[in-house]
């Protein structure tokens, strides 16, 4: 995996985790991979792994058994939170560069829907 | 914490020249730290010292809270950057080798390293690639149950799939009670696996940082933080 140079880099597998809560990849219950084998997945320093899984259960996401491992939330309401928060992120951002191109609200939910349309037609 | 190295106000001169300049520097047990410089800033001087191959001129150097000596030497694990074993060698007797002179060499994790390195133990030493040869003396310098790891240039010259096969090697044999202290060139293709850096310039040190810190400080990679810092320099 690439890294973007501007965020440390557990913040981003951080993100890579989540995406894999979110999509159902990982499921409430699962069991994470142990942090050395995420760090050779990664390619990265085992305590950066180490620093994503505690800041992931700081944020309630994960949780630690001793001696048995780290774990995918059984709470299906956080992971329903979780995905609205990333949702919101997307399109805040996505607004963000659309309102640098110039566009005004209007026009941008016109393209929105224009694409979903198509999309829906092509299926 | 516990420290594995302790380095306090080091100088070394070679004559008159300073290699090392008044340098301090502490390692914790289960870090990861990459000594970073260009050629002739001190980092092979710095390995020298502590592997006992050199005596600093002035400062005091501990490792596991001892002087430089039998006992150091004892717990480091030392990966020089170039080849030190004989050509008529199968790699059966580069670990026999290796077992005859340190008492902590493991041979169980030896074999399994070999194995993931793809390495046979009949293998001859004198038909092993770069590439090869690389794993090898990076297996048989992790096989050793030791405090202090000093790998020298690891990934040097070795191909891309050989470079996956060392990192990950790494990996596996990090271990929280001990550290590991890794010169490299090749920044971007280390970067990640480093916990701390060592920026080292004409024997100082002009930067030193945890390596997520430094990235989010200056909101650029290490690769590009080196060459900020080494700009200037002609090579």
């Amino acid at each position: 995996m690439e890294f973007d140079s501007h965020l440390p880099i557990y913040m981003q597998i951080m993100h890579v985790i989540k995406n894999r809560i979110v999509s159902g990849q990982l499921r409430g219950g699962d069991k994470l991979p142990s942090v050395r084998d995420l760090a050779k997945e990664f390619k990265v320093n085992p305590n950066t792994i180490q620093r994503c899984y505690q800041e992931l259960e700081r944020e309630n996401l994960v949780f630690t058994q001793r001696g048995l491992g780290t774990f995918v939330t059984e709470d299906l309401e956080a992971i329903k939170t979780l995905k609205t928060k990333m949702a919101h992120e997307l399109t805040q951002n996505f607004i963000e560069q659309m309102k640098k191109l110039g566009f005004a609200p209007q026009e941008i939910i016109k393209i929105i829907s224009d694409r979903i349309n198509r999309r829906h037609d092509d299926e | 914490m516990n420290k594995i190295v302790e380095i306090k106000n080091m100088t070394k001169k070679y004559f008159t020249k300073k290699a090392l300049d008044n340098l301090s520097l502490e390692i914790d047990a289960g870090k990861i730290v990459g000594i970073l410089g260009p050629n002739g800033s001190g980092k092979t001087t710095l390995i020298k010292i502590l592997t006992g191959l050199l005596r600093q001129t002035e400062g005091e150097v501990f490792i596991d809270k001892h002087k430089v000596g039998v006992y150091t030497k004892s717990i480091v694990s030392y990966l020089p950057d170039r080849n030190f074993l004989y050509k008529w060698m199968r790699i059966e007797d580069a670990g026999q080798l290796f077992k005859d002179f340190y008492p902590d060499f493991d041979e169980q994790k030896f074999a399994e390293l070999l194995a993931f390195m793809k390495l046979e133990k009949n293998m001859k030493i004198d038909t092993l690639s770069k590439g090869m040869m690389e794993k090898l003396n990076l297996s048989l310098v992790l096989a050793r149950n030791a405090k202090l790891y000093i790998l020298d240039e690891p990934i040097a010259g070795v191909d891309p799939v050989a470079r996956d096969q060392i990192l990950d090697a790494i990996i596996n044999n990090y271990h929280e009670n001990s550290s590991m202290l890794i010169t490299t060139h090749l920044v971007r293709d280390m970067e990640n696996i480093l916990e701390e850096v060592v920026f080292l310039k004409e024997g100082k040190i002009v930067l030193t940082g945890d390596t997520e810190t430094l990235r989010a400080e200056k909101g650029k990679q290490i690769d590009d933080i080196y060459k900020e810092v080494f700009a200037s320099e002609e090579e």
